[in-house]
């Protein structure tokens, strides 16, 4: 990224000045592209040379693709050495290898701070939170892939749509038939209820879970954990009221919400907010049955 | 975009050195069920000779000569059916123990111990069978 902003501007300008001279415009600019390939590939130099004779440094093997690119249409690994500091994360190292090396490497990232939910990737063959998996605790090389089970778009980035899809399936919002008698009473919430939910509003969708599960991953209608977790989070909640929790549980109970999940843990062990999806996955199951189970 | 190119293995079992405890369970689960599967039916083959047997006379029946008595002989003489059989006994109790976990786990019950509880059925497993084997190998060699 840095590399590339200030050639654009001084191009920019340059295509203003000489607007009227096209050939020659076009040798100079040529000419100034070249040299600026020349400095960006000397400075990389310099910076690898350097990383490398630094006290500390790490070594990224990142997954590379680029469908839109000839040449880079044959995934493969390119490797980074970044300069170690205390407390560096996994996206710090990708950002440093994207700002000094090669500003073409993509992924998503946002608030860095584990609460978009936008870095999940494959860090060392476990589905992590980039922004919160300290370089410290991981094995080098450490190789950082996208996420898998979902189509990649290009380098690390994946497409999430299946996902969002399926997390919308189960209306992921609050609704409700019984409302407080008057207008500005507020809707409460027992200190209980909000325990019992607590865990499942944490959810980020980063997708990490879905990544993870084996079963996902062969039946593209399973919902996922995530869903299932959303689902919960709602169905559980006692002011959305007994016909809406009758929705929800209809939703979930189908062939493939919650009966589709054959506790792997895969999910539980992945995710990043410690939601303990399983066992929202399994209580809802229970729900289910209960709620079917008819005696006379 | 919907170009896209397949990772192979490395999305599934090419990653079985990470797998977490949960997922070898659930491998072994599986393998263990088609085992005991396939074991029934030879199981039900075995049993059959009974019906050709029932038909012997009283005193084939007493000698042990008829059909049923000689196959479970001849086939409890091969070495290898021996150690098959402390084969099938593992799988069986892993079988059993892992099920016991699995409806533990469907009762919500002990689910932050569920990988704990893995490793005493893989455990408990490996001390039964071991303890079985000087009943199953008596012998034999």
């Amino acid at each position: 990224m840095s590399t590339q902003i200030p050639k654009q501007t001084d191009e920019s300008t340059e295509t203003d000045a000489e607007a009227d001279a096209p050939s020659k415009g076009d040798e100079r600019r040529a000419e100034k592209r070249r040299r600026a390939a020349e400095r960006r590939e000397e400075r990389q130099a310099e910076e690898a040379e350097r990383a490398a004779a630094a006290e500390e440094t790490v070594e990224l093997k990142v997954f590379r693709y680029d469908p839109e690119v000839e040449g880079k249409q044959e995934p493969r690994f390119d490797t980074f050495h970044v300069p170690f500091e205390k407390g560096m994360t996994v996206l710090d190292a990708l950002m440093y290898s994207r700002d000094t090396y090669d500003s073409s490497l993509t992924f998503r990232h946002s608030c860095r701070q584990a609460v978009c939910g936008s870095d999940a990737m494959f860090v060392n063959g476990g589905q992590k939170l980039a922004c919160k998996t300290q370089i410290s605790e991981l094995d080098e090389p450490i190789r950082v892939e996208p996420l898998p089970h979902a189509e990649v778009t290009k380098d690390l980035v994946v497409d999430m749509e299946h996902f969002y899809d399926q997390m919308e399936a189960v209306e992921p919002y609050f609704q409700t038939n019984e409302y407080p008698e008057g207008d500005l009473e507020e809707q409460r919430q027992t200190r209980e209820n909000r325990e019992k939910i607590k865990m499942s509003t944490r959810c980020i969708w980063c997708g990490a879970c879905m990544s993870s599960c084996n079963i996902a991953a062969g039946d593209n209608e399973y919902l996922g954990p995530a869903a299932i977790n959303k689902a919960y989070r709602f169905a559980m909640d006692e002011r959305e009221g007994e016909d809406l929790k009758q929705k929800r549980l209809e939703i979930i109970e189908q062939e493939h919400g919650v009966w589709r999940c054959q506790t792997q843990f895969s999910c539980t062990e992945v995710c990043p907010k410690d939601i303990p999806l399983t066992e929202h996955i399994q209580e809802l199951k229970r729900e289910a049955v209960k709620n079917n189970l008819k005696f006379w | 975009m919907s170009q896209s190119y397949n990772r192979g293995l490395i999305e599934d079992f090419g990653r079985w050195r990470e797998f977490e405890a949960g997922m070898w369970a659930w491998i072994f689960h599986k393998f263990t069920g088609w085992v005991l599967i396939g074991y029934l039916f030879t199981h039900i083959a075995v049993l059959s000779t009974g019906i050709p047997a029932a038909g012997a006379s009283e005193a084939a029946l007493m000698a042990g000569e008829d059909v049923y008595t000689q196959t479970i002989v001849s086939l409890e003489e091969l070495l290898l059916v021996r150690i098959l059989e402390v084969g099938l006994l593992a799988v069986a109790v892993f079988h059993m123990l892992n099920g016991t976990r699995l409806l533990l786990v469907d009762l919500g019950v002990g689910l932050d111990a569920q990988d704990k509880s893995f490793y005493a059925s893989l455990i408990l497993t490996g001390a039964i069978t071991v303890a079985s084997v000087p009943t199953f190998i008596a012998g034999a060699f």
